[in-house]
């Protein structure tokens, strides 16, 4: 449970370097701003810890693991971070490694948030029924409110 | 002429190497009479040590099987360890390299020699190898090294040459690990090579029509070993990783592929299920017709169970030793799973089928066509299915041993690229050479080398046990303790 009066409120953006995840972030931006919440730009790396890698991938692995968060703040991240404190927005980026809708939840129950936000990106029904989406589970998972925007 | 030419080809391969690997052997494979018996001080030596490893440890290989499950599920995988080598990746792709022809026309191999019985040595073996890997392993990922690029090495060299300075003995840690290396180095070039591309070959040439076939003339074997180089080079020198990962992917599902066809041919011979392991208690113990009864049923089903599994020789340390972990006990314990599914699990399987179809008795099938016979008995397209799961087999057990060469080569002669060159290129001329020779000279071949492996590897992880164990006793105290627990998913 947030405590309202000694905590400042914290909102959650998944975003993942499309435009519908830059919506996402801008929408959740003004939200934040008038709300005077800290909005946390999130970035979950897909990562399983049962796909099968060569022997060669897993000695660089640590190397690997260090240039994709690199890149994620350096490309999709930092940016949106940047625009949106331009804007007057009180924002911090975090990227993370594991499965996209259960690490930002996991975020949001780490951060306290009140509220989780991602944007979708329209994939074919073939595809979500496939593999799912992240929006779609996240629903299934979340212990906040998930807002999807369009 | 040049038709007279190409049909001897490969007769020339063999016969050359024939007389180098008789050689080797006689060295790699000195014998001591033991109730009459040739008893090989080697096979002698890589089972005393599973034995000591598993009473020094008291019976981890049993007690810690749980364990390595929940490691292995993530269980107690930390938030910030996540994106780094999981247990489960650092198992699987120890795994791919292990599994190999050696599952299956190894097995084959040792019911020839030993008859139904060596099944059972082979099962106790790998049961008790299950230690040794367990604490060569644990050695691995404690003396890795984190090079200046961020990547991580680990394996024997390593243990033996920063662990034996740890406790004085540089001197002697630095001598173990390069014979460790040069043994490694022509480990590489056998079992983890040439042996695989001959069965490899064997298979392919049998279901294509046999001496009557398109792989039946005199040169087919270096043909075949030549296309089969070609994608081994294609990915080690060429670089092209794709290849590997997709074989990488493939291997597990070809895997349990392999052990439901198994399970089909015992579901459809239940009944004969209760009398092949009559056979297999049998002729453990009073086995018939085989040169030097107990004893050399004894000595087949561990020399094939190492040769399988490799517990004791050090090589799957250096695939283990990736892992993201504070704790290097923990892949121990994972590693101990290794010998599990690949002896006690899929080698019996392959014993079990080629038993209860009764294959073994035909005279004159040897290596996996036998294990091919026995499947086909009650399906008969498994043979195709089989060229392609060999192959397949093959082809990552290579890619899995070339690494582990390389590695070994780098060691040596300090990282130098010219011997990264020559090192791979002698790789794929011994695709070639397996492919070309005959079973028996290459399995002698492969034999040695792999079990030299055994011999500086053993000596420095008896010195080294009792890292290992201190390792144990602190570990495990802090799990009891709760400073280790799981972490909720």
């Amino acid at each position: 449970v947030v405590d309202q009066d000694t905590e400042p409120e914290v909102v959650v953006v998944g975003v993942d370097g499309s435009e519908a995840g830059k919506r996402a972030a801008h929408f959740a931006g003004r939200h934040a701003r008038e709300g005077g919440a800290t909005l946390v730009v999130a970035y979950v790396v897909p990562w399983s810890q049962y796909a099968v890698q060569t022997i060669e991938d897993n000695e660089r692995r640590p190397v690997t693991k260090e240039r994709e968060s690199r890149e994620a703040h350096a490309t999709i991240v930092d940016p949106l971070v940047e625009a949106l404190s331009a804007d007057g927005v009180k924002a911090e980026g975090v990227v993370r490694h594991g499965h996209p809708a259960e690490t930002l939840c996991d975020i949001a129950e780490e951060r306290r948030a009140s509220h989780l936000l991602v944007g979708r990106i329209g994939q074919s029904r073939v595809r979500t029924l496939l593999f799912g989406s992240t929006p779609g589970n996240l629903i299934q998972i979340a212990t906040v409110p998930v807002t999807v925007v369009p | 002429m040049s038709t007279v030419l190409a049909a001897g080809i490969d007769e020339t391969i063999n016969k050359n190497f024939e007389t180098v690997s008789t050689a080797i052997q006689k060295v790699i494979f000195y014998s001591v009479k033991v109730a009459g018996v040739e008893f090989p001080l080697v096979v002698a030596w890589l089972f005393v040590a599973a034995i000591v490893f598993t009473i020094y440890f008291r019976g981890i290989n049993f007690r810690g099987f749980k364990h390595a499950i929940q490691l292995v599920k993530g269980d107690y995988t930390r938030p910030d360890e996540v994106g780094e080598v999981s247990h489960f990746q650092a198992l699987a792709t120890a795994v791919s390299g292990t599994v190999g022809l050696g599952n299956i026309a190894g097995v084959a191999v040792a019911i020839t020699l030993g008859g139904p019985g060596a099944t059972f040595w082979m099962i106790v073996a790998g049961l008790l190898g299950m230690a040794s890997k367990f604490t060569e392993c644990t050695l691995g990922v404690k003396y890795r090294r984190e090079n200046a690029d961020g990547s991580v090495s680990g394996g024997p060299m390593f243990y033996l040459s920063r662990g034996l300075a740890e406790q004085g003995k540089a001197g002697l840690g630095k001598v173990l690990a390069a014979a460790f290396a040069v043994f490694c180095i022509l480990g590489s070039l056998g079992g983890g090579n040439a042996f695989q591309s001959n069965q490899a070959f064997a298979q392919m040439r049998s279901v294509t029509g046999g001496d009557d076939g398109p792989l039946g003339g005199g040169a087919s074997g270096v043909i075949f070993g030549l296309i089969l180089a070609a994608f081994v080079g294609v990915v080690i020198i060429g670089g092209i990783k794709r290849i590997a990962r997709v074989t990488d992917k493939l291997v597990p599902f070809m895997a349990v592929f392999y052990v439901s066809c198994c399970l089909i041919v015992l579901g459809a011979n239940a009944s004969a299920i209760p009398e092949a392991f009559r056979l297999i208690f049998a002729g453990a113990f009073s086995p018939e017709g085989v040169t030097g009864g107990i004893v050399g049923v004894l000595i087949v089903g561990v020399q094939r169970a190492a040769f399988s599994n490799e517990a004791g020789l050090g090589s799957a340390a250096i695939a283990h030793s990736a892992v993201q972990t504070n704790r290097p006990v923990t892949e121990g314990y994972v590693a101990l799973l290794e010998p599990f599914i690949d002896t006690v699990v899929i080698c019996t399987m392959t014993a079990l089928t080629i038993v209860i179809t009764g294959a073994y008795v035909n005279e004159g099938t040897e290596g996996v066509q036998l294990t091919s016979q026995a499947f086909e008995t009650v399906l008969p397209w498994f043979p195709n299915a089989l060229a392609l799961a060999v192959v397949l087999f093959a082809f990552s057990t290579q890619l899995a041993w070339s690494y582990y060469g390389a590695k070994a080569t780098a060691y040596l002669t300090n990282e130098s690229r010219i011997a990264d060159t020559i090192y791979k290129a002698v790789f794929l001329a011994f695709v070639v050479i397996g492919a070309a020779s005959s079973l028996d000279v290459i399995i002698g071949f492969s034999d040695a080398m792999i079990f030299a492996m055994s011999i500086p590897n053993l000596i420095g992880v008896y010195l080294l046990m009792r890292v290992v164990k201190r390792e144990l006793t602190e570990y495990e105290a802090d799990l009891q303790s709760g400073v280790i627990s799981k972490v909720d998913a």
